[in-house]
């Protein structure tokens, strides 16, 4: 492991000196290179354009209006300071009352109020990273295991694994059926874990899925919920990005299911969800993880955990304030799904003008985009980072590859759009576009000799395509998109 | 199968220690001095609340950094969006120069070897998981802070094995106690990976002395382990000596290119010095890449909220504020001290002599029945329940001897300790009669029956009041 023999005995731990930590993975690299040559507009247009990254900047400005118009809201305000000594000295592992209540508030809300949540069962931590950790800690041993669908978030191989001990056996999805979970899949690798002697304790999701941007539907949601009862095994589901719906219909929440479920056919001791204000509301920042478990002993537990993992005082005050003003709230919620939708659409329209599809999906913060026929090979991971080295170098973008998902098939990058304003977003199209139109030969010159002719004739007719596409991509910006996130009421663009 | 885990079903988030259950009797009974003037009185909680007006005149006076500005534009947005675990680097310089200020500017502190962490018991845990594997152990000289039984031990399966101080030196760590505490270790058959120190101690309030951080750093030389040195304290140091940080002591001894430093790591938090516990400010300091490089990754789990960063590297940098700051701290801190110490020994009370901290460290080995923690438990329900105060007793704290409890004094009024004062006073009045007196507290009488006549007249009415105060 690389100690220096004289220092034999003063090692460190196991954990400190692995790499569970998953930061050697590829989805780092691309991080490292952006770093490196960073996209700005005027002062380095020619720089790595940041798609990795899922963050949502589209709706800071409303934030950033309520901040400057409630002063009372900040501890550090004339209006506000009077609150000063008593938030500052406030450590209480249970929150602040409105702060937990604002954030079940909130939690009905961003599900259309279809469901209630309890303050009283709101436990704090550490961003979702805490949360995921907490819940982990709390529900399984070193060793044990849980299940998780994949493609996964890249960064739960650290959350749920590196410090607990905790196992995670995927679940893979592929996109015969557009990667949807069901619920036999789920059955099957529960039994091939069994089979091994593995103590399964439990399923968790992300829903919405990161990174596919689906949502579950009501049926199979149910049917784990299901599921997890007959089994005895604890259900998971972080609904980070619930509130980045912009279509398709309600998301539905593991919640909604326990209300609406015959009694007899949930535990609820198995339920647990974990939230954050790092993707609904664009505020990773402020660190607000939430752990809501239906089950008592858990919600004891992740309480006194949440000691390594408290949201600061001064930003549990503002957001007790922000989230409870009802107004504020229902018209964030409506207007980020709606800009949401927006950069969705102008984004997958401009990657299917360079003949790229994406998965269909209708929340998340990036799309999950098909590029299995750029890969050199396309049954190998190694073509797709290949492919994913040319994007970065060449296109000059950071997107995901699908490998850092453990996504079973090559091919697969999720890219992120949320991330950028309007300028940026048009740029990196327009790097695409370009890309894909000039490297179409050089990329079928890279496939078999059998595929030769097949290709060169898709060949022409892309390239053909492309002229003409490109041409009326533009217009089609230069029409719809002059003003920065609005589209003409007029736009074709626009969904009925 | 087991449905939770053993960290849910155990009970090693040590919550079931004296030291919470007082908190929880306070919860039901708080003391407020118009709505609840006979409730329970916290002096178990080791809070800074002397300088707040301090911090609140620099905000009114600084709207940038109040309002989330620099320069003037608003920077809202890069702040909500910061989440980089390297962390601000204003904030980083700032609080590298603080700490340095804290240590006479005799020490340096280089901000890329901080790691944010969400308090100290987030910094704590963190080394912990760098450091230690389940089983292994540290070396922790008694008594120490409760929490340490949870923040070390119960996530990361480390394990605490205590360096026994007695009252007979001032609860100084000595070479037997150290080399005992190791052989105990391996008795035990766990294999030593450190020591952890606090210093000042808690709940001492006493500063470790050159000569035993001279012995710390020998010993973990000799025996190629680590030393955590939690300084959490280090800025509430009131007494005329200053404090000496195991950063001087490395420097003094020529050390600090040795790869010994490299096994030294200093904790520190902003909840004590600043008395800002609610902001969840803390920070590891280590001269081991790797551990700084593992922690950082860690601190992903407990990262210090973007608007506080913010906040506090503004007041940080400004030095005009801080020289100011930490002078009138110290000062409020000895007068209060002073006040809780009199108050004492009023009663008949003794302390240990300690110039740092946020509490005093109580001899009431004379009240108690029996030399048992038994006695000890008795005594500290009495205080809880009748003469209504949060104290924390020493075997929460692991202390070896019975008798000693923490008392802390800077998280009321003075009038509030004040009426503190005066309800143990009464107490130790009123049982007067009913203890064996045993010669030294004889002494004590004789001191007392020197003051005035009305306090004789007080203590033969007292008994008949006390039904009453119930």
């Amino acid at each position: 492991m690389g100690f220096p023999t004289k220092n034999k005995g003063a090692i460190l731990s196991r954990i400190a000196t692995n790499d569970q930590h998953g930061e050697n993975s590829e989805y780092f690299d691309g991080w490292k290179a952006y770093d490196k040559d960073p996209f700005h507009l005027s002062r380095n247009p020619h720089g790595i354009i940041q798609m990795g990254l899922a963050e949502n900047q589209l709706c800071l400005d409303l934030i950033k209006d309520w901040v400057k118009e409630n002063p009372k809201a900040s501890i550090c305000t004339l209006e506000g300071v009077h609150q000063f000594s008593d938030i500052a000295n406030f450590q209480d592992y249970h929150g602040l009352k409105k702060f937990r209540q604002a954030i079940a508030n909130f939690m009905g809300k961003a599900r259309g109020g279809r469901v209630t949540f309890d303050p009283e069962r709101v436990v704090m931590s550490g961003g979702a990273t805490g949360a995921n950790e907490t819940i982990m800690f709390c529900l399984a041993d070193p060793g044990d295991v849980f299940l998780i669908p994949s493609p996964y978030y890249a960064a739960f191989d650290r959350d749920l694994r590196w410090r607990t001990g905790v196992e995670i056996i995927p679940v893979p999805c592929s996109s015969s059926n557009n990667f949807k979970l069901t619920v036999e899949a789920v059955d099957w690798a529960y039994k091939k874990a069994q089979e091994s002697n593995k103590k399964v304790k439990g399923l968790i999701l992300t829903n919405p899925s990161n990174p596919l941007g689906t949502m579950l539907d009501k049926d199979t949601l149910t049917n784990l919920v299901r599921f997890v009862t007959r089994k005895n095994i604890h259900l998971v589901v972080d609904e980070i990005y619930a509130a980045t719906v912009f279509a398709g219909g309600d998301f539905v929440s593991v919640a909604e299911v326990v209300n609406d479920v015959d009694i007899s056919e949930v535990n609820v001791d198995l339920i647990h969800i974990v939230y954050s204000l790092s993707k609904d509301m664009g505020l990773p920042g402020f660190r607000v993880g939430i752990v809501y478990s239906y089950n008592d002993s858990v919600v004891s537990c992740a309480r006194k955990m949440s000691s390594f993992g408290l949201v600061s005082s001064q930003t549990q005050l503002m957001l007790a304030s922000m989230l409870s003003d009802d107004r504020f709230v229902d018209n964030f919620l409506m207007e980020s799904s709606r800009r949401l939708g927006i950069r969705h659409k102008v984004f997958t329209t401009g990657l299917e003008k360079a003949d790229i599809s994406c998965l269909t999906s209708n929340a998340g913060l990036f799309a999950w985009m098909d590029l299995r026929h750029l890969l050199r090979d396309r049954n190998s991971f190694e073509s797709e980072i290949e492919l994913w080295h040319i994007i970065i170098d060449k296109v000059k973008l950071n997107v995901s590859p699908g490998s850092s998902f453990r996504c079973t098939e090559p091919g697969w990058f999720r890219v992120c759009f949320a991330n950028m304003d309007d300028d940026t977003l048009h740029v990196a199209l327009g790097r695409i576009q370009d890309f894909v139109s000039k490297n179409n030969n050089k990329i079928v010159e890279q496939i078999s000799e059998n595929d030769q002719v097949i290709q060169n004739n898709n060949a022409k007719k892309q390239n053909w395509r492309q002229s003409n596409l490109r041409l009326s991509f533009r217009r089609l910006y230069e029409d719809g998109l002059s003003s920065p996130g609005i589209m003409s009421p007029h736009s074709p663009l626009l969904r009925a | 199968m087991k449905q939770l885990s053993t960290k849910v079903t155990s009970n090693g988030h040590g919550q079931d220690s004296s030291y919470f259950l007082g908190w929880e009797e306070y919860e039901k009974n708080p003391y407020n001095e118009i709505k609840n003037p006979n409730g329970i009185i916290q002096m178990g909680l080791a809070e800074n609340q002397l300088c707040f007006d301090l911090i609140e005149t620099w905000l009114a006076k600084n709207p940038d950094a109040a309002g989330l500005k620099k320069d003037g534009q608003s920077i809202f947005k890069e702040l909500a969006l910061f989440q980089d675990y390297h962390g601000l680097p204003e904030f980083k310089k700032a609080l590298a120069e603080f700490m340095e200020e804290i240590r006479g500017n005799r020490v340096s502190f280089d901000p890329s070897k901080i790691v944010l962490a969400a308090g100290s018991t987030s910094a704590n845990e963190t080394l912990m998981f760098c450091l230690a594997e389940p089983g292994d152990a540290f070396l922790l000289p008694t008594p120490y802070y409760p929490g340490f039984d949870r923040d070390l031990k119960w996530r990361t399966g480390a394990e605490i094995v205590p360096i026994h101080c007695s009252s007979s030196n001032g609860f100084q760590i000595t070479e037997s106690a150290l080399q005992q505490a190791y052989q105990q270790a391996q008795k035990l058959d766990l294999k030593v990976k450190g020591v952890l120190v606090t210093n000042p101690s808690n709940p001492l309030g006493t500063m470790l002395t050159r000569r035993e951080l001279n012995l710390l750093v020998e010993f973990i030389s000799s025996k190629n382990i680590h030393l955590i040195s939690d300084e959490i304290y280090s800025g509430t140091v009131f007494g005329f000596e200053q404090f000496v940080s195991v950063m001087d002591v490395l420097k003094d001894k020529n050390l600090e290119n040795n790869e010994v430093s490299k096994r030294v790591h200093v904790v520190y938090s902003l909840s004590k010095d600043l008395g800002l516990p609610g902001f969840r400010v803390g920070a590891i300091y280590s001269n081991d890449e790797m551990v700084v490089s593992a922690a950082r990754k860690m601190s992903s789990f407990g990262l210090v909220s973007s608007q506080t960063q913010y906040l506090l590297s503004a007041l940080l940098s400004d030095k005009n504020f801080t020289s100011t700051y930490l002078n009138e701290n110290q000062k409020r801190l000895k007068i209060r001290q002073k006040q809780l110490v009199s108050g004492l020994e009023a009663a008949g009370i003794t302390c240990l002599k300690s110039n740092a901290g946020l509490f005093c460290w109580v001899d009431m080995r004379h009240l108690l029945d029996t030399n048992t923690f038994e006695a000890e438990l008795e005594l500290w329900k009495k205080i809880v329940y009748e003469v209504k105060l949060n104290i924390s007793p020493g075997a929460s704290c692991h202390c070896t001897e019975p008798g000693w409890f923490r008392v802390c004094f800077a998280n009321m009024s003075e009038d509030t300790l004040d009426l503190a004062m005066k309800r143990l006073k009464e107490y130790v009045e009123s049982t007067d009669s009913r203890r064996v007196i045993s010669k030294s507290s004889h002494e004590r009488i004789k001191s007392l029956r020197k003051r005035t006549v009305s306090n004789w007249v007080f203590r033969v009415s007292w008994t008949d009041r006390v039904p009453d105060e119930r």
